[in-house]
């Protein structure tokens, strides 16, 4: 799952890794925003089920729905 | 006048809070633990600050999904007044009790500091010992103190009275959003603040500015005649 910060709340870290950046020379950096990841190993084979628990575990706690998005993908 | 002060892994204010309502109301606050599905009855219940759970996922995350919120909701559905400062405050925007969010100040940095507040609302449980538009000292101390809150809560909060402090002078330290440190429920018996009045009750802190929350909240002060 990747949680990241929606698009019109402003992320200070970002900024703050896309000013870095530039001062490090990497030309042609436009917006960076910054989020996190969860690796989450699930038992069982049901793909739906995983990704409905995965769902509610990210409304839950995971992510802040306030301020945050989040994304889920299942391997 | 009863209070109760709440205690999770990871506070550091407790100590504080605990002195300051002792002083304030006379007597001292039962302390109830993060594992407590029941709160005996109190007027007052009171999240202190700190870094519960060390801050870990988000500030006050993992704490608002601790068993004693569930017995903390439950009260103030009934209208028992809850106060949360600092972490207490992130931990009762996490569990949902009041609207918005708190992210990281816009600095980056932790800051500790003293800052002016001004009392938005003075109607309520936890201000009626100030004025409306009075400016008070009071300490803040956090690193995720950075109110945010869509353009259409804002509003609504705005209309509705449930901005009671404001960051004042040119004090905001976090970049809040409409320099916003103190924010109630609708019902106006919950409210969260950044800053520490706990610690600005008497002549030894320098100031007891911050007094008049507890002295409402804790009905030490009569009701506005």
């Amino acid at each position: 799952m990747t949680v990241t910060l929606k698009n019109g709340v402003l992320d200070p870290q970002g900024k703050a890794i896309e000013g870095a950046l530039g001062s490090l020379g990497f030309a042609g950096v436009g917006h960076v925003r910054q989020g996190k990841v969860f690796d989450i190993e699930l038992d069982g084979a049901d793909k739906a089920k995983a990704e409905a628990d995965l769902k509610a575990m990210c409304e839950k706690l995971l992510a802040n729905t306030v301020i945050e998005n989040y994304a889920i993908s299942l391997d | 006048m009863k209070s109760a002060v709440v205690q999770l892994p990871g506070l550091n204010r407790d100590r504080d809070m605990i002195a300051a309502l002792t002083k304030i109301s006379g007597r001292a606050p039962i302390t109830v633990w993060q594992t407590e599905t029941e709160i005996p009855d109190v007027d007052l219940i009171v999240i202190p600050g700190g870094f519960s759970y060390g801050d870990y996922l988000r500030c006050g995350a993992i704490a608002a999904r601790m068993p004693v919120m569930q017995a903390i909701k439950e009260k103030a559905d009934r209208g028992v007044k809850v106060l949360g400062v600092c972490n207490g405050f992130q931990i009762l925007v996490e569990a949902g009790m009041l609207p918005g969010a708190l992210m990281r100040n816009s600095s980056l940095k932790f800051v500790c500091k003293e800052v002016k507040l001004e009392v938005v609302n003075a109607e309520t449980d936890f201000t009626r010992a100030y004025e409306k538009g009075q400016v008070i000292r009071c300490p803040v101390a956090h690193h995720d103190g950075n109110y945010f809150v869509d353009s259409k809560l804002l509003s609504s909060l705005e209309d509705n009275g449930q901005v009671v402090f404001r960051y004042a002078e040119g004090t905001n330290p976090n970049g809040s959003l409409s320099d916003i440190a103190g924010v109630m429920n609708r019902s106006g018996n919950v409210l969260g603040m950044m800053p520490h009045p706990e610690n600005l009750i008497e002549a030894a802190h320098g100031g007891s500015d911050g007094r008049g929350i507890f002295a409402s909240a804790l009905d030490v002060v009569a009701a506005t005649a």
